[in-house]
């Protein structure tokens, strides 16, 4: 049974019963999850989460679905790997990475899909939808497919063919809209408003929105019941970044870790950077942006969250930063070259804020820092593939290949003795 | 009758102005003020406008030719 209580307005404060909605009706605020800590405190345990299953599923008493109705790929429980080499480049001696890739549909968006289907089939719908350019889309055809529910999927028309088949495969409608972004966004918004669908980012948004907070929980137990000391996280609407504060705090408030004032740190695109702008400006105001930039799983102009994920940054000593797409691409091929790790636009993003932040001495070399590798690489290689060089076009033999060889790497090893 | 929420962010001249009483004064839109943030420097006010649809754009046309910013509620639903 979830210790879900109410939907709360993270503005006013009313309190709303559990149901599809997203918005305060009394003043439009943003509606959020509400647990009863005192049930929650009365039962977990580092030692009930660690005998769980190893997905995100193990946090569920923390999470506003019930686990044995859980809509489970297999999300989460990714890899927090130690990355030396990326520490050493960038001057930092305790740098860890929390790789995402690794879930089912090889982005974090499983995390908060898994909730949201979970509770939309609670709910007793029987249509999951959302509108994505990939990521999201992705997933919510992969659990759709899985819970038997209907999947309606609105993409733009002008989608690459590569990001449509990594939703196709799974059989959901898929709805290419001819129109702007903003047509996309203004026509979604209204059929939630008209369908019985559960659309995962607006309807069922609050739940959907809680997955996120696993990745805090997953990491303070990778480190061994520790929380990092600084996070580094990529920020489209700026959910995920509060989320995995929320989640180091609600940690720390059931006595299962020591609060340590975790620093929350935000990274964006140049081309679309609203939240790292009234960062800058010093300000709460988000001025909304026309998104430009080849980091289209963080372009988000008008995000939902970034006055809380402004907050978060001011509650927590943190920062934002924002990086030029450039940038990104140097970022993408820093963090293969040096960890063997292949990220997606995302992740370029925030291994160069990261740097930038280093450079700027918001980061202390000797802070426990993690970087939230949200999705893989193979779902962005037309961003990093002009970047690359080539492979060596050699002939069968020996000679060629020793030509071309020095060519571009200088001089061969000595041969063995023979 | 149709229903649109917006949020007018007013710079520090505007703020004396009073624009959304001179809104309802110019046009057929019902105007319904949920929630605000105003000081003496800049203020922002969240509000949901009823009226005929053609009405209510021409009224933010109106508005944003003052100098008030206009921008809708509705938060970006496509992700990436």
């Amino acid at each position: 049974m979830s210790a879900a209580k109410t939907l709360r307005c993270r503005e006013c404060g009313r309190d709303y019963p559990l149901q599809p909605s997203n918005v305060c009706e009394f003043c439009f605020g943003p509606l959020e999850v509400f647990y009863d800590y005192d049930a929650i405190r009365r039962v977990i345990s580092r030692e009930r989460i660690e005998t769980g299953p190893p997905t995100m599923w193990r946090y569920h008493d923390l999470l506003p679905a019930d686990a044995e109705a859980a809509i489970d790929i297999g999300t989460g429980y990714t890899p927090l790997v130690r990355a030396p080499n990326l520490g050493r480049e960038l001057g930092l001696e305790r740098l860890y990475i929390k790789n995402d890739c690794a879930n089912p549909t090889w982005s974090f968006k499983d995390r908060v899909v898994s909730v949201a289907s979970t509770v939309a089939r609670q709910f007793e719908f029987d249509t999951l939808a959302c509108a994505s350019t990939g990521n999201l889309a992705n997933s919510v055809s992969a659990h759709a497919a899985r819970a038997g529910m209907r999947a309606a999927v609105f993409i733009p028309a002008d989608l690459e063919t590569s990001k449509v088949i990594g939703s196709a495969v799974y059989g959901p409608t898929l709805v290419a809209v001819d129109g702007s972004y903003d047509d996309v966004n203004r026509l979604c918004s209204e059929l939630g408003d008209k369908y019985p669908w559960a659309f995962v980012n607006i309807n069922v948004r609050p739940y959907y929105a809680e997955g996120s907070k696993t990745l805090g929980y997953e990491v303070c137990e990778q480190l061994g019941w520790r929380a990092p000391d600084h996070c580094i996280v990529p920020m489209a609407s700026g959910s995920l970044f509060t989320k995995i504060y929320k989640g180091i705090k609600e940690l720390a408030w059931l006595g299962l870790i020591d609060w340590r004032g975790t620093r929350m740190s935000g990274a964006q695109a140049l081309g679309c950077s609203p939240i790292a702008d009234a960062y800058e400006r010093d300000s709460w105001n988000i001025r909304p942006q026309k998104p430009n930039t080849i980091a289209k799983s963080l372009a988000i102009g008008n995000p939902a969250d970034g006055y809380y994920a402004l907050k978060t940054m001011r509650d927590s000593n943190g920062g934002a930063t924002s990086v030029t797409d450039d940038e990104v691409i140097e970022g993408i091929r820093l963090l293969a070259e040096t960890e063997g790790i292949f990220a997606e636009t995302a992740g370029g993003v925030v291994i160069s804020g990261l740097r930038k932040l280093v450079r700027e001495g918001h980061v202390a070399p000797d802070e426990v820092v993690v970087a939230f590798i949200t999705g893989a690489g193979l779902k962005t290689q037309e961003a990093v593939a002009p970047a690359l060089q080539p492979p060596l076009a050699v002939a069968a033999t020996i000679e060629s290949f020793e030509q071309a060889f020095e060519e571009r790497e200088g001089a061969l090893p000595l041969t063995k003795a023979v | 009758m149709d229903s649109v929420r917006v949020k007018f962010t007013f710079v520090e001249e505007l703020i004396k102005e009073p624009i959304i009483w001179k809104l309802a004064k110019e046009f057929e839109i019902v105007t319904n003020i949920r929630r605000a943030d105003v000081t003496d420097a800049r203020g922002w006010v969240i509000l949901e406008l009823q009226g005929d649809r053609e009405e209510i754009e021409r009224g933010l046309e109106w508005v944003r030719e003052h100098g008030v910013r206009v921008d809708p509620v509705y938060e970006d639903v496509v992700e990436g």
